[in-house]
């Protein structure tokens, strides 16, 4: 029986089947398998594997400060002779590819697998990506699992395969992999024996004399493993009795093809990278047309064609997100020429809400400093980055100019300087970033703004936490992935040590609006680089500390708006209204109220009311009892 | 192996309102009962007051974990223009159990979109059968917000394919060891949502 059917089965009531995500899946199994060390950078939809992990005893785990440095922790691992796992997103592979590009060479001691998830319909992520081009990149074997229990298996198998061919292995996955809860049979840890690392200069030191010769190797490699998949247990053979057209596919596409076509010949493809060419040709020589069907693009069916097959893919299927039954069924069928069943009942137009967007909470600090940047928003360029800060782009803050890849505010930021626009000469240029987002990539940006003179003032938004991701812990926070003290970096200290002068450092309360404004104000008159740190946890966080809710007194308001202008979410409008000024001219006034249950009493909105309207619930109550 | 029926649950709401926690105990309750189940969600930035959605589908063997266009079985709608903004997901004869609670976002109290004036009986005119119980109330008068999951979850109980209790006992045993007080509770408001559906 396949490993996919095995899932499909309901046995009543077996007490071992668990409702495992494919990242708590694959995190299971790689405990199971002995594995040492694990290391990883958060990042949406992979964070939970090492989150799991962590849970786990007998291997350490860690949030590394980034993707490379975690593949590099990895890899000293393996060195030493442990098996070792790396998690991280699409984009994470791309900073780590430094590395991986290597280490293919030198290949692995213990097994070694890293989890790649693409954000497949970009759910949460700024780009979408394929990432088993990074296996081909690195020749190195990719697995591509479909469910729950398959990313357990495949994970398991990930690293036998590491240890057998001496390489390490991509695990392949997909937001329907890592978010999709399935049923798994788990089992238990197997301890194994880390020898230790021994020096051996030929195969660690990678001079190009040493180097040279491992390419071979490397290729020799790659050619085994090729005649491997052809009788690899995990790419499965599925035969069926409609000819028409078989398929060749990979991951959780899987699934959606077998729903929309049941009786359809198929290559279900575990090792998708090298491909089991003689497999794929025996299928081919058995029905009308071969399809290829793979997230997201054309790697698969683009090898094939090389190999001289006559296949079909991206040209009856999209090339960007997710091959759902109802994409892949209607173009199959027009494909073999198939009508479509008849449609149910028409249900009439979709009906239309207005849009709900994601918003920053109630009190998050970062409201403080989007609205302050707001106000100076004609005479500033805000080069942003990656985090739930990125939300200062959109209403009503409008302030944040750029969003490319983790830590690159900086780098443009300098760019946008020196680039010496005629339209930006009476403009200061800031960079704005999170502190997980500094302490991962942008510490290096800033050091660059310091050696090279520029003019540019950095924002760095510590809340202590990694927010956007769901708070994970990092080098600032003093706290480790399990929750333990660790040593915390001191950010003015760090700054300071890059080189921007201790007077150009400011720590400032998000809160304080009239300070906070001061603050940028001065700095970006500075003609030097300078940094402004906000000191004020995530709402979200243990540390933070829940205040007085706060009313909107009515008799006060005037209708000016002022504090809808700050973007909070537990204030909205309560009425609005068409009133006159003094000398006759009409105008809304826009009366407001705040949700005593969402208001945490920060108070940024009692700095934006100019009309004392905005009080604590308490104090007002008290008022009232004494008259 | 006895039959199973298949069913298809779309649960949708807003970030924090508790949809991610009422879609698994659903496939926890499916799974000890012997069925096959995937449950599966996007919530990229929930956690930010954005729209979640999550499926979770149950039978005797399941495929795919995303229920097809206007294939859901059941809509649990955790607020009333969330429901009507995934209302075309339901299938002709299906069932839809919401929460008449209204929560407005920045962009509608902002002035920038229009809240739909009477989304229930929007809801109403698809011709599916609609459930509308006004959970928040239900879990304030109980004393706890959090409740409006026991309650949803009530509310949908009558159409699932579980023995009497079964859903009711999941959500029970999640606290019954740490916080009793909160299993009581609980109970009150899965049995207060199952009263409005009766
Ligand atoms: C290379 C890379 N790794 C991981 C991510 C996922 N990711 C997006 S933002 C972010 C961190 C945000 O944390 P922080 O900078 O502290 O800002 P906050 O969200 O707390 O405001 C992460 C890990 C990514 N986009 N790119």
């Amino acid at each position: 029986m396949t490993m996919v059917a095995e899932t499909m089965t309901a046995k009543s009531g077996s007490g071992a089947r668990r409702l495992l995500s494919g990242d708590e899946a694959i995190a299971r199994a790689v405990w199971e398998s002995g594995t040492r060390v694990a290391a990883g950078y958060p990042g949406t939809p992979a964070t939970e594997i090492l989150e799991s992990l962590a849970q786990y005893s007998g291997l350490h785990t860690e949030w590394s400060v980034n993707e490379k440095v975690a593949l590099e922790v990895a890899l000293g691992a393996s060195m030493a002779g442990a098996r070792a796992f790396c998690a991280m997103k699409h984009v994470g592979l791309n900073v780590a590819s430094d590395p991986l590009m290597t280490m293919t060479l030198t290949g692995v001691i213990g097994g070694l697998v890293i989890a790649v998830a693409d954000d497949v319909g970009q759910s949460s992520s700024q780009n979408e990506q394929d990432s088993r081009y990074w296996g081909r990149f690195a020749h190195v074997p990719v697995l591509e699992p479909a469910d729950s229990q398959e990313a357990y298996a495949m994970t398991k198998r990930a690293f036998e395969l590491s240890e057998q061919f001496e390489t390490l292995v991509i695990l392949r996955l997909t937001t329907r992999v890592c978010h999709v809860k399935a049923l798994v049979t788990p089992g238990e840890r197997v301890e194994r024996r880390v020898p230790g690392f021994t020096i051996n200069p030929a195969r660690w030191v990678m001079v190009p004399a040493n180097a040279k010769k491992r390419v071979p190797l490397q290729l020799e490699r790659e050619r085994k493993l090729a005649v491997f998949g052809e009788s690899f247990d995990l790419t499965i053979d599925e035969p069926g009795d409609d000819r028409r057209a078989g398929f060749v596919v990979s991951g959780p596409a899987y699934l959606h093809l077998r729903e929309a076509f049941p009786n359809a010949p198929l290559i279900k493809l575990g090792l998708s990278y090298p491909l089991p060419l003689e497999r794929i040709r025996a299928l081919a020589a058995t029905v009308d047309k071969l399809v290829v069907v793979e997230e997201t693009e054309p790697l698969i069916e683009g090898e094939l064609r090389a190999a001289g097959l006559t296949v079909y893919g991206k040209d009856i299927l999209p090339r960007i997100g997710e091959l759902t039954a109802d994409i892949v069924g209607p173009a199959i069928r027009r494909l073999i020429g198939e009508p479509e069943p008849a449609a149910p009942p028409a249900r009439g137009p979709a009906p239309s809400v207005f849009p709900r967007p994601p918003t920053l909470c109630a009190a998050c600090p970062h409201i403080g400093v989007f609205h302050t940047l707001f106000a100076m928003r004609r005479k500033v360029v805000i080069m942003g980055d990656i985090g739930c800060y990125t939300l200062g782009a959109g209403h009503p803050w409008h302030a944040l100019d750029s969003c490319i890849s983790m830590g690159a505010a900086m780098g443009m930021a300098l760019g946008i300087d020196k680039a010496g626009g005629e339209g930006d000469a009476k403009k200061a240029v800031l960079a704005v970033m999170g502190d997980s987002t500094f302490l991962h990539m942008g510490m290096q940006g800033l050091l660059n703004i310091v050696y090279n003179r520029g003019n540019v003032t950095a924002l760095i938004l510590d809340n202590r936490t990694t927010g956007m991701t769901g708070g994970q812990n990092h080098p600032g926070t003093g706290h480790e992935i399990h929750g333990l003290a660790a040593p915390q970096v001191d950010f003015a200290k760090l700054c300071e040590a890059l080189g921007v002068k201790p007077e150009r450092i400011k720590v400032v309360n998000p809160y304080d609006l009239n300070g906070l404004f001061r603050t940028i104000r001065d700095e970006i008159k500075v003609p030097e680089p300078s940094v402004v740190i906000t000191n004020q946890p995530c709402t979200l966080i243990g540390e933070f500390v829940r205040r007085e809710a706060h009313q909107v007194l009515d008799d006060k308001c005037t209708g000016c708006g002022s504090c809808m202008d700050l973007g909070c979410p537990a204030i909205s409008v309560r009425e609005r209204a068409e009133k006159h000024t003094a000398d006759g001219e009409a105008f809304e006034a826009t009366y407001t109220q705040i949700d005593a249950r969402a208001c945490t009493g920060c108070t940024m909105c009692v700095a934006a009311c100019n009309h004392g309207a905005i009080q604590p619930i308490a104090n007002t109550a008290a008022a009232g009892s004494c008259c | 192996m006895r039959t199973l029926p298949f069913l298809n649950i779309l649960v949708c709401g807003i970030g924090g309102q508790g949809v991610m926690t009422a879609a698994e105990i659903l496939a926890q309750t499916a799974s000890d009962l012997g069925f096959d189940v995937k449950k599966t969600e996007i919530a990229g930035m929930a956690q930010r007051g954005g729209v979640v959605t999550s499926h979770v589908r149950i039978g005797p063997k399941v495929l795919s974990p995303v229920i097809a266009p206007g294939q859901a079985d059941i809509l649990a709608g955790f607020e009333v223009a969330e429901a009507l903004r995934w209302s075309d997901q339901v299938r002709p004869g299906g069932l839809i159990v919401v929460n008449t609670q209204r929560l407005v976002p920045p962009v509608v109290s902002g002035g920038l979109y229009a809240y739909p004036d009477d989304p229930l009986a929007q809801l109403k005119a698809t011709g599916t059968t609609v459930t509308a119980v006004d959970a928040a109330e239900i879990a304030a008068t109980l004393g706890d917000r959090r409740l409006i999951n026991s309650v949803m979850l009530g509310a949908m109980a009558c159409a699932l394919p579980f023995p009497p209790g079964a859903l009711e006992n999941k959500i029970v045993a999640r606290f019954q060891a740490k916080r009793p007080e909160l299993a009581v509770l609980n109970r009150q408001a899965f049995a207060a949502g199952s009263g409005v559906a009766q």
